[in-house]
């Protein structure tokens, strides 16, 4: 081991261990605010990448038929309110403007010339089919039973990834893939290459983080959904529709989902199936944040970016079983110093 | 009568009158069309409306079931194929884990089962239970002995490996440690990493430290792709090897440039446009064709697999009906027999002499050496 090997591994860990932080917080994120441990959010990371691909391929990704089918099931239940209660005419509108913005995507993917785009437009698109996917699946799944015990809320958290990873691979099929880097362009530093797709990950992730502080610290809705964090019932009390927080904490997790499948897609292959692993180790760091602390979630989840690229240098063959056993010291810590935060109302 | 009680005796006596005597062949196809070995097992469903349908004067029917890549599923498809449908064979499973799992019940039941799978241990070493199986791929020893050859040939004299921490992976490692020894190449890195793995810059890190003449990597599907761009981008300038896992089209896709002038062996079916002329290049261009009109793409190496499968039995069929009525105990028996006797049978994947200790009887003619060209597949001349 010499300084060249520890940048490369150092760097390798870094580009990781960002998007896991990523994660992590979007993970801490929607527990905190709707008690949901989101084990679906892999699954938006690899649609974000493999949309990206499709698309690089030329071709009109499939997933366009998930978001119609998710929308006319929401537009329908819509429908059935609208009439049932006769109560807000502006549904209608609402329902008009969802089922035109599905029309406009489709014929959108359908026309353009997607693999001669430019690259930032490829990626607008993508994150404009899959974000909506996220509030639509907290609508269809969660609100109906957002009183339920944390279990339910899990199992159907689970029955949901699993559901998705099905989609996933109907939809996409089973060859891994991989997309075009942001720039070919690489840098120097010292005697390491630095590639420019690890400054892509990590500034963008920096960015996002920094942005999703100040929104929390200094906008009306990030405070709101901050407040429903702290006290749900408070924060009803207050006049905050749970609703839409539950909403809001979702699409931001399908944003950053699938904003992190577009990050790494140019480095690594990925599966229908690998977004499970991927949160899994986000979720490790939101772990080591005891599933309340912001700051320390990232933090973790960039340690366990760094002690990954290390021990897949010393014992490959153990990686995982290493990155994972992490998790049983900080749990054994936790909860010998931590009085129970359960908050089964 | 009631309409509810019309419909259920109308329910009930059809499925009463459906015809009980059909003396027809009936073959079971299970295979990984969804799950994580989907990537095998789509191409081997698909091939199922190739199959051939009547040989003999008997009508083959093929009842094709989907494992989802669980070795329980594995397992419960076998028993639902051999109890309630009464087979005379089965093709299956995609996986090798699968296939392992279920041998003992093909063997207890006597039902000839044809194995797509890539381990050779569903046929070596041969067992009571292992002598009804029969694996139509290529055994791992026959594609490592041709890169072996080529390594010597070019005056390799240490290699570096990285493989799959899986069965796949795990053979080759044990493959190559055999026939390296004898060739006199010093295996100098040993690396492992798992399909999903989204770096491996650790493990191909530890294999330039090492500096090998060259370097294999033992991987299936696209998961073999990444290694070697990894190889690439830190500078690595030696020959790289694949494996036969290595041998689809996303392979080149997902390489582009980095996989340049690889070297690996598989059977001819990529290559078919410059191997002569032979048995089998013709019957493995009529499976591309017939293939491509029916889905629009050319099949994965893994279909040719299943359709050799079906082309076996087509061969064997015709002697063990003298021995006995399809779907009687003798029949399976005499088809195993019969199995076992297959004698120079060409086929996409190359040329089957079955024996009693090798039931995957390819030689020298199931592979050749390939190399990437162009971005596209060309023989190694």
């Amino acid at each position: 081991m010499n300084i060249q090997i520890a940048t490369l591994l150092g760097q390798d860990g870094l580009t990781n261990g960002a998007i896991y932080a990523l994660l992590a917080l979007s993970i801490l994120l929607v527990f905190t605010v709707t008690r949901i441990l989101l084990i679906p959010l892999g699954e938006f990371v690899t649609f974000g990448a493999l949309t990206m691909a499709a698309m690089q391929m030329g071709k009109a990704p499939n997933i366009e038929w998930l978001l119609l089918g998710l929308v006319l099931i929401d537009c329908a239940l819509d429908l059935y309110q609208y009439l049932k209660h006769r109560a807000e005419p502006k549904k209608l509108k609402v329902i008009a403007l969802k089922l035109s913005y599905v029309v406009i995507m489709i014929g959108l993917l359908n026309q353009l010339p997607l693999s001669e785009i430019p690259m930032a437009l490829q990626v607008v698109l993508t994150l404009c089919l899959i974000v909506p996917i996220g509030p639509i699946m907290y609508r269809l799944f969660f609100q109906p039973l957002a009183e339920a015990p944390a279990l339910v809320l899990l199992i159907v958290s689970i029955a949901l990834h699993v559901a998705m990873v099905g989609i996933g691979l109907l939809l996409f099929g089973p060859e891994g893939a991989r997309t075009e880097p942001f720039s070919d362009s690489n840098f120097r530093l010292g005697s390491v290459m630095l590639k420019s797709q690890t400054l892509w990950v990590i500034l963008v992730s920096i960015f996002l983080i920094v942005t999703l502080f100040i929104a929390f610290e200094r906008t009306l809705y990030g405070k709101a959904l901050r407040a429903t964090a702290v006290n749900r019932m408070g924060a009803r009390l207050q006049g905050i529709s749970p609703v839409f927080a539950g909403k809001a904490t979702f699409a931001l997790a399908a944003f950053i989902g699938s904003a992190s499948g577009i990050l790494i897609a140019p480095i690594t292959t990925l599966y229908y199936d690998s977004g499970f692993i991927i949160s899994l180790k986000g979720f490790v760091g939101a772990i080591i944040g005891g599933l309340v602390s912001y700051p320390i979630a990232a933090i973790g989840a960039v340690a366990v970016g760094m002690i990954e690229a290390f021990s897949m240098f010393w014992a490959s063959n153990y990686k995982e079983i290493i990155v994972f056993t992490l998790i049983i010291p900080f749990l054994i810590w936790r909860s010998m110093n931590s009085h129970s935060v359960e908050d089964e109302e | 009568m009631t309409p509810k009680k019309l419909i259920s005796t109308l329910f009930l006596s059809s499925t009463l009158l459906t015809p009980i005597a059909h003396a027809d062949i009936k073959i079971g196809v299970v295979s990984s069309s969804t799950g994580p070995i989907a990537l095998v097992g789509i191409p081997q469903k698909n091939t199922v409306p190739l199959l051939p349908t009547s040989v003999g004067g008997e009508t083959i029917t093929y009842i094709p079931l989907d494992d989802g890549s669980d070795p329980t599923a594995t397992v419960k498809a076998f028993k639902k194929l051999i109890d309630e449908e009464k087979v005379d064979a089965i093709i299956g499973p995609s996986g090798s884990g699968n296939a392992m799992g279920v041998i003992q019940f093909a063997a207890e039941s006597g039902t000839p089962m044809l194995a797509p799978v890539g381990t050779a241990a569903v046929v070596l070493p041969m067992t009571e239970q292992k002598k009804w199986v029969f694996k139509t791929t290529q055994n791992d020893d026959l594609i490592a002995d041709a890169l072996v050859g080529h390594m010597k040939a070019t005056g390799v004299k240490t290699i570096g490996l990285i493989g799959t921490a899986d069965p796949y992976g795990e053979n080759w490692a044990k493959v190559m440690k055999d026939l390296t020894k004898n060739a006199g190449i010093e295996i100098v890195a040993n690396e492992k990493f798992q399909r999903q793995d989204t770096s491996v810059t650790g493990q191909s890190l530890k294999v330039l430290l090492a500096n090998p003449d060259a370097v294999l990597i033992a991987a299936p599907g696209s998961s073999s792709v990444m290694p070697q761009t990894t190889l690439k981008d830190q500078g690595y300038g030696g020959e790289i090897y694949q494996t036969h896992g290595a041998a689809l089209d996303p392979f080149l896709r997902l390489g582009g440039k980095a996989v340049e002038g690889t070297i690996l062996a598989a059977s001819s079916m990529l290559v078919l446009d410059e191997v002569p002329s032979s048995d089998s290049k013709e019957i493995a261009t009529k499976y591309i064709t017939d293939y491509k009109a029916l889905y629009g793409e050319t099949p994965a190496t893994f279909g040719g697999n299943v359709l050799d499968a079906g082309l076996l039995l087509e061969n064997a069929i015709p002697t063990a009906l003298k021995s006995g009525k399809p779907g009687s105990a003798e029949f399976r028996s005499a088809l195993r027999d019969a199995l076992e006797n297959t004698k120079e049978m060409p086929a996409t994947q190359g040329v089957y002499n079955m024996t009693p200790e090798d039931h995957s009887g390819f030689d020298e003619r199931g592979r050749v050496l390939i190399t990437v060209k162009d971005g596209k597949w060309a023989l190694v001349k």
